[in-house]
């Protein structure tokens, strides 16, 4: 079988998070690396959705959090098996999100950015209201991961779930952008019109996507919920939102590969700068103008067509 | 009875102006060009938060405010030339990051100049309400209300009878033929940036006496005028200005009636039934595809 | 029996009538031409009989059904498709990519296959690339196998959407001004490739202001004016009715 670019990628990102620990002198590092890979995971999903079918929504994280909070209160307060409430959850978002789809959808540009915006902060301003079932801004907290007995614990075994989630994640997202289903949503984002004469029902391809990317987001806010052990209403902020949006659009839009990189740069980069506290806001403002002014394409489609010039001129 | 309904709708009417302002903002950005400026709600942020600091520090009001309206002014301009402009060919998402970007940014230099505690203006006219048939209407709520009602009609003979406004108009419509009738497109679309940092600076003077102001103080107010934009059709100054309004009493009734936790949330339900039905706002065009 | 017969079909904007009692059938296996001046109503024809617009009154019928207000990709599925006047390419995608979204309907794509890659996901794509290589020699842009469409010259990309709609396999293919900013050399190449297309047993409808193209090729032609019918018969009626003379071609020209 001839290697492919999406396959060198894969190799490349296997490779990586099978190495990367050796780097790592303490846990504090797995920590970090968790938070990056699910948001990785998080941003592999919502690209499906803004990068490839050109659907923007400003109101992921509210499915992110309910995700969590469904995990949170399903496993606390009624002791169902946690990999039981993150199917729950999915199903319960996936509903959701599919119900909301049709209409929502039907929107184009800033319009539909205005919709899914308000549906995340509905959802944040719920969660935060209702603290009889969510423990309000005080947050909820939540039980470890168990499975038939056994408790997933320490950053180590995090990381290596949360790494082979990614892998698995970005598997299936390059296969399906590779096969008719992604190439209709790619001919969603290229003409509506011009994707509709030939046959493709776009409303149809459209509510999928959405549904898969928010599920997406219900099923890394579930992992997410359980190893941080405590979620506030704040996780569905439209901040949050923005976040996962930047990180998507920072990486490059339309680019599996970009999504993980805009992801994992924007999951360490609080790190980094956490003895600049004061100027992380103006830092990260700053990172997202210049680079969408410098790189509209993204920091992945960029530097893959400069090497591809290079590769050419030589 | 009457003079709860008489309460809430002055507050919701008070409010609601100032989302008129801010859906104003929004709307002469997108008419000019096509950007949906989201840090809009940072400009109602700079001018109360410059406002009260000028104030705090002993200038007189007048003097405070005229600083910072030029101040919001500036940043506004800076905005359109420096990061606006450069990126004028991207896609909608791109220039969204943009402007969310500079939102971020900003509310950063905000927290790092003013710091993070709230802070307020002196009524202009006294803290005496005055008594309507039983409900207590603020002074400030007043000028709340006249000066925005103000801006609107300036905005309306500007827009409609003043040369420039035309222009301006000219290039929302077709920037093409605009730009071959020797109008200088360039300077419009910046022009539009300082004119909605003016409003939103004014809105968020007038406000802060009432509702305090802080480094935070824009995003919602943000989002809300942004909701008032999409409401009333996205370009429509006359429907911005309504949409304002509507959002405002909607949140006054809603939070007095039905729950002020959900106080927030009403606007955007509002919003995403309105969009259910009216996928163009209630005022605006509906469009044909041209294919 | 005809293919497409379309009843008494009417579209108006905001009052002004853009096709106004229009009548007209096509039979299978014809080249079909509509001519008409500038806002003579043409594209708006096209596109409500492809569903883009909703008719205001009337009825066409495809092959045995009410088709009338049927979304595109339903009319799609029945048998029907379309090029566009303004390019309607997805510049997202490589050339060969956007001629295999023409074949959508043939794939039958499911999402868990495709998410997984199965071996029957695989090889169908491999034969849908194939054939999609073909239809795209066929139409004359076999030079842009490996091209993003974004690269592409204009002429290539009017090819490219035939090539796209000729991949769902329609019965009626209805191309609107295909020859429209292409050179004379280019020109007679459309008037190649169409015929072949006929040739093959589909029915083409033309919009086509290249009147030397639309007289040669056409079996049938629809002559409107401010979305009425003006004239209709074949080439030879046509250039001789006098409507059509002082209306389309001008005094000058007759």
């Amino acid at each position: 079988m001839r290697l492919t670019g999406p396959h060198i990628g894969l190799l490349a990102t296997a490779a990586i998070i099978a190495l990367l620990p050796l780097t790592f002198p303490n846990s504090y590092y797995y920590d970090v690396a968790v938070s990056a890979l699910f948001n990785a995971v998080l941003c592999v999903g919502l690209n499906l959705l803004i990068g490839y079918a050109g659907q923007i929504s400003l109101g992921h994280a509210g499915f992110f959090a309910l995700g969590a909070y469904v995990s949170g209160i399903l496993t606390t307060r009624w002791n169902l098996p946690p990999l039981l409430a993150l199917v729950v959850g999915a199903v319960l978002v996936g509903t959701l999100a599919f119900v909301l789809a049709r209409p929502i959808l039907r929107l184009k540009g800033h319009y539909l950015a205005m919709a899914t915006l308000g549906i995340g902060i509905i959802i944040f301003i719920v969660l935060n209201t209702e603290a009889w079932l969510t423990g309000g801004p005080d947050g909820l907290t939540v039980n470890y991961l168990s499975v038939a007995g056994w408790t997933l614990k320490g950053d180590r075994n995090w990381y290596w779930l949360a790494g082979i989630l990614l892998l698995t994640t970005v598997w299936l997202s390059l296969n399906l952008i590779d096969s008719a289903v992604g190439r209709a949503l790619r001919a969603v984002h290229g003409s509506e019109v011009g994707a509709a004469v030939v046959g493709v029902d776009t409303g149809r391809y459209k509510v999928l996507v959405f549904v898969i990317s928010a599920v997406f987001a219900s099923v890394v806010g579930s992992l997410f919920a359980h190893r941080n052990g405590l979620i506030t209403p704040g996780i569905g902020s439209f901040f949050h939102s923005v976040e996962l949006v930047a990180m998507v659009v920072l990486g490059g839009m339309a680019s599996t590969f970009g999504a993980v990189v805009g992801a994992v740069i924007l999951s360490v980069l609080p790190h980094l700068l956490t003895s600049f506290e004061d100027y992380e806001a103006i830092i990260l403002g700053m990172i997202m103008m210049s680079t969408m002014i410098f790189m509209p394409k993204g920091i992945v489609p960029t530097v893959l067509r400069l090497l591809r010039q290079r590769g050419g001129a030589s | 009875m009457f003079a709860e309904f008489l309460q809430y709708m002055l507050s919701g009417i008070t409010v609601g102006s100032i989302y008129a302002l801010a859906g104003l903002g929004f709307a002469i950005i997108y008419n000019a060009s096509h950007v949906i400026n989201f840090a809009q709600g940072e400009f109602i942020m700079i001018g109360g938060m410059a406002s009260s600091v000028l104030v705090a520090a002993g200038l007189p009001l007048w003097a405070a405010v005229i600083l910072a309206v030029l101040l919001t002014m500036l940043v506004g301009l800076a905005l359109e030339i420096f990061a606006i402009a450069p990126a004028r060919d991207a896609d909608v998402v791109t220039i969204i990051i943009i402007t969310i970007g500079a939102s971020i940014f900003l509310r950063g230099v905000a927290q790092l100049v003013w710091g993070k505690s709230p802070r307020s203006l002196p009524a202009f006219s006294g803290e005496e309400p005055i008594n309507l048939f039983g409900a207590a209407l603020a002074r400030q709520s007043l000028w709340v209300i006249g000066v925005s009602l103000l801006l609107i009609l300036l905005l309306g003979w500007f827009f409609n009878r003043t040369l420039f406004g035309k222009a301006m108009l000219a290039t929302s419509y077709n920037r093409l033929a605009a730009q071959l009738m020797g109008i200088g497109v360039n300077k419009v679309l910046t022009l539009s940036f300082g004119m909605s940092a003016v409003l939103g600076a004014v809105g968020g003077i007038i406000v802060t006496p009432i509702t305090f102001t802080s480094y935070e103080a824009g995003i919602m107010l943000g989002l809300k005028g942004f909701s008032a934009a999409v409401l009333g059709g996205l370009g429509n100054g006359a429907g911005a200005v309504a949409g304002g309004l509507l959002v405002g009493i909607a949140e006054a009734l809603g939070a007095g009636y039905i729950s002020s936790a959900y106080k927030d949330a009403f606007a955007f339900v509002i919003i995403l039934f309105v969009l259910f039905f009216m996928p163009n706002g209630l005022f605006g065009k509906r469009s044909t595809e041209r294919v | 029996m005809s293919l497409l017969r379309v009843d008494g079909l009417s579209k108006a904007f905001g009052g002004i009538n853009a096709v106004a009692d229009l009548s007209f059938t096509i039979n299978p296996g014809t080249i079909h031409s509509i001519i008409g001046p500038n806002g003579a109503g043409k594209t708006t024809l096209f596109n409500l009989i492809t569903g883009v617009y909703h008719p205001s009154g009337g009825r066409i019928r495809f092959q045995d059904a009410d088709v009338a207000g049927l979304p595109p990709y339903e009319l799609a599925r029945l048998g029907m498709s379309r090029t566009f006047q303004n390019l309607q390419i997805f510049f997202n995608m490589t050339a060969v990519e956007n001629v295999m979204v023409g074949a959508h309907l043939h794939l039958n794509p499911r999402v868990l296959p495709s998410l997984l890659h199965l071996p029957v996901v695989k090889r169908r794509d491999r034969e849908c690339r194939a054939k999609a290589r073909e239809l795209m020699e066929f139409v004359g842009c076999g030079a842009y196998l490996e091209a993003d469409s974004a690269s592409m010259p204009y002429g290539a990309l009017k090819r490219l959407e035939i090539a796209r709609a000729l991949a769902s396999r329609p019965k009626l293919l209805l191309l609107d001004e295909p020859a429209a900013g292409l050179n004379a050399t280019e020109s007679r190449e459309i008037d190649e490739v169409i015929k072949r297309i006929a040739g093959q047993g589909v029915t083409v409808v033309l919009v086509e202001h290249d009147m030397k193209m639309v007289m040669g090729i056409s079996d049938h032609i629809l002559a409107l004016d401010y979305g009425r019918k003006l004239a209709e018969g074949t080439p030879a009626e046509v250039r001789q009715n006098p409507d059509v003379i002082s209306a389309y071609l001008g005094a000058g020209s007759a």
